[in-house]
């Protein structure tokens, strides 16, 4: 689960490190209140969404004037900022972040995350802010820093200093590095985060460290012990699918194709959607309908997958271990009499009861298109997707017509 | 033989009298696993499905000989059922549960490692399906009638997806030495590396499968590891062609966040190193079957 910026700069300032003074704005009235209460000369109004390179798209704006920060402010908010994180629908901006000016001396980045290979949190940084740490680590690898933390003992203080010292930050400065990496390292740590992201972290030009931005993610599978992070969950900047799949048990992710797909297990997921690239199409989602899949959760899943318009096709494969094919079909045939389906559907069922499973589906008498392999199901995925999009497919009479027959 | 379990393992239940525990330890012990008894604390002294109910894993280590465990515990208490396993000098345990926080995994891996090699408990999962040695003993949820015994091994992060491997060799006839299941999560017990090495020392598995997907440096490590020290041919099939980047794709660690972690580049560097790509997920039986016609 990932936060905005200014909830990320709230928890790590509890930790000890040093922020710009700031306060969040949901109007360009609030906007306005919130310099006039900050003070000073210079105001930056940042739009919170949960993207990095807010600022390239054109979400980061530097005011002089109170005028300024409520013309920024009309302008950010209800403004979709696509960056390349966002994907090119973009995410809306309904909240603002402004924030006192700082005066930069200098841009360091620093970011504490879990490295999987070494099952342990490592800390990344590099004297060179600013710029995307991919991008540095293309360019000029050399710059980047990393120290991996012993997890029995946690962050050791000369670790912090080694870090502040190859951050290039000056000797009276290091106190304060330490205390600002040990708090940042602690927020991880306690709240379950799975990244803390400094970047810039800049010395001000009083010569002080300050976290200029934040970013952090949490570990989703943590947040039943973490009801404080939980509730700083934004869902207006996450896939309305994807939530509506997450309240019902089911894994989606919506994708650019035209092919629906349902599929028990993560990774026969990801290998029927292979499959169907292969055979020359292209998957509309990914979706784990899970173990136990009951007839209610099948239909649920259905209308999941056929709320998406673009979907020409779709394709049902499940492998019953827990599951039972015959449950499975019971669930498929409820769902497409329940759901007036006008695109064709393929079912590839396998596993435990397999036999039943296709009996119920062939004695159904609906137009279901079944396969016995992999390969064949996503083959008729495909031809299905093609007759729909050259016009060759009539799909059945609706139950109203049927009923006036 | 076969690797972590045979007939003779002597296994015990985590979360025995929970729904799920109930129903998968009376799946095991019709597949014909030797069940010795389980563990729910508190319950200790009773009897469940005709077998003894333990309050700690170390009275079933010390009154029914058990040597292997299976963890049906919710994610909140995983954790600490597997270190409990493992202090108590279980030798093999599987993790089943979906869920378990990244960090308390790192506790996990570290307190693990604390002992020494000897007597250092195995650990596969969590999140995954867990281990069948086919025709004698089954450590998991798998459906046990899709697997024929014979000289394959598999290994592989997803549970499904490894069903579709065994159903297809199954249909040309092709039989399995033992299928390990690491599990979906970011921070496993086991890589696919570790059980390479089990694989090459087990004279009855003749060929390797290992099924990979996105995400993390694993399946690269593995196949350094097999183009250095192993005899043994490797098939792999890298699941997540179409995942776009630094979406999550079902399981916590299937997420493409950094260079390296994309299945074609993950399958580019596999070919590199001499293993065998299965080209696409429903040709693993074939490509084993045409691997296994060269021995």
């Amino acid at each position: 689960m990932d936060i905005h910026e200014y909830q990320a700069k709230q928890l790590l300032a509890e930790y000890g490190v040093k922020i710009a003074e700031g306060g969040l704005a949901y109007s360009p009235e609030d906007a306005v209140q919130r310099s006039r209460e900050i003070g000073g000369h210079v105001w930056v109004v940042k739009a919170q969404i949960h993207s990095g390179a807010r600022g390239k798209a054109g979400g980061i704006k530097i005011c002089k004037t109170h005028d300024e920060v409520r013309a920024a402010a009309d302008e950010l908010l209800g403004k979709r900022l696509v960056t390349h994180q966002t994907g090119p629908a973009g995410k809306q901006c309904l909240r603002l972040y402004i924030e006192a000016g700082t005066e930069i001396a200098k841009e360091l980045y620093f970011s504490l995350l879990i490295d999987r290979a070494r099952e342990r949190i490592v800390m990344v940084g590099s004297a060179q802010g600013g710029m995307e740490i991919e991008e540095l680590a293309e360019t000029n690898p050399q710059a980047i820093k990393k120290i991996y933390i012993e997890p029995a003992v946690g962050l050791q203080d000369f670790q912090a200093r080694k870090m502040a010292f190859a951050l290039g930050i000056q000797a009276d400065q290091i106190q304060h590095a330490v205390k600002l990496i040990q708090g940042c390292y602690r927020a991880m740590r306690d709240l379950d985060a799975n990244m803390v992201e400094i970047n810039p972290l800049v010395i001000t030009g009083h010569g002080e460290l300050v976290a200029l931005d934040a970013k952090m993610g949490f570990d989703d599978n943590a947040l039943f012990r973490r009801q404080k992070i939980s509730e700083l969950r934004d869902k207006t900047q996450e896939d309305p699918r994807e939530m509506a799949a997450a309240d019902r048990g089911l894994s989606y992710v919506g994708l650019d194709g035209d092919i629906g797909c349902m599929i028990n297990g993560a990774g026969l997921a990801m290998a029927t959607m292979d499959m169907i690239k292969l055979a020359g199409g292209e998957p509309a989602n990914f979706l784990d309908v899970g173990g136990g899949a009951s007839a209610e959760r099948t239909e649920k899943a259905f209308r999941m997958v056929l709320q998406d318009k673009n979907v020409k096709a779709m394709l049902v494969n499940i492998f019953a271990g827990i599951n039972r094919c015959d449950w499975i079909a019971e669930g498929v045939v409820q769902a497409v009499k329940n759901i007036d389906m006008k695109v064709p559907l393929v079912v590839r069922l396998s596993g435990t009861n397999v036999e039943q499973g296709r009996k119920i589906i062939e004695e159904s008498g609906l137009p279901i298109i079944t396969a016995d392999t992999l390969a064949e199901a996503a083959e008729k995925a495909v031809q299905a997707r093609n007759d729909v999009a050259a016009g060759r497919y009539q799909p059945p009479a609706s139950r109203d017509t049927i009923t006036s027959l | 033989m076969s690797i972590f379990i045979d007939k003779s393992t002597r296994i015990i239940v985590q979360g025995f009298t929970g729904k799920i525990g109930t129903f998968h330890a009376q799946d095991m012990i019709n597949y014909g696993s030797n069940v010795v008894g389980g563990i729910t604390p508190g319950k200790g002294g009773q009897k469940h499905l005709d077998r003894p109910v333990f309050n700690t894993v170390k009275e079933a280590v010390e009154q029914a000989g058990a040597e292997a465990s299976i963890v049906f515990v919710p994610p909140a208490y995983a954790a600490d059922s597997i270190m409990e396993a493992a202090e108590a000098g279980i030798k093999y345990c599987v993790a089943i549960t979906d869920g378990i926080p990244t960090q308390d995994m790192m506790k996990v891996k570290i307190f693990l490692s604390r002992f020494p090699k000897e007597q250092r408990m195995v650990l596969t999962g969590p999140n995954c399906a867990g281990t069948i040695s086919p025709g004698k003993s089954m450590l998991g949820i798998m459906p046990g009638h899709i697997y024929i015994p014979g000289n394959v091994g598999i290994v592989g992060r997803s549970g499904t997806l490894g069903y579709e491997a065994a159903d297809q060799m199954k249909r040309l006839g092709i039989g399995v030495s033992t299928s390990v299941g690491i599990g979906g999560d970011p921070i496993n017990g086991s890589s696919h590396r570790d059980i390479l090495e089990r694989f090459e020392q087990d004279p009855e598995t003749k060929v390797v499968v290992m099924i990979g997907e996105i995400g993390g440096p694993q399946e690269v490590e593995a196949g350094i590891f097999a183009k250095e020290y192993m005899s043994k041919p490797l098939v792999a099939y890298i699941a997540g062609l179409t995942a776009p980047k630094g979406r999550r794709m079902g399981h916590a660690g299937a997420i493409i966040s950094s260079v390296g972690e994309s299945a074609a580049e993950k399958v580019e560097m596999l070919k590199e190193l001499g293993v065998t790509i299965a080209p696409t997920p429903a040709a693993m039986g074939e490509t084993v079957a045409k691997v296994l016609a060269k021995l």
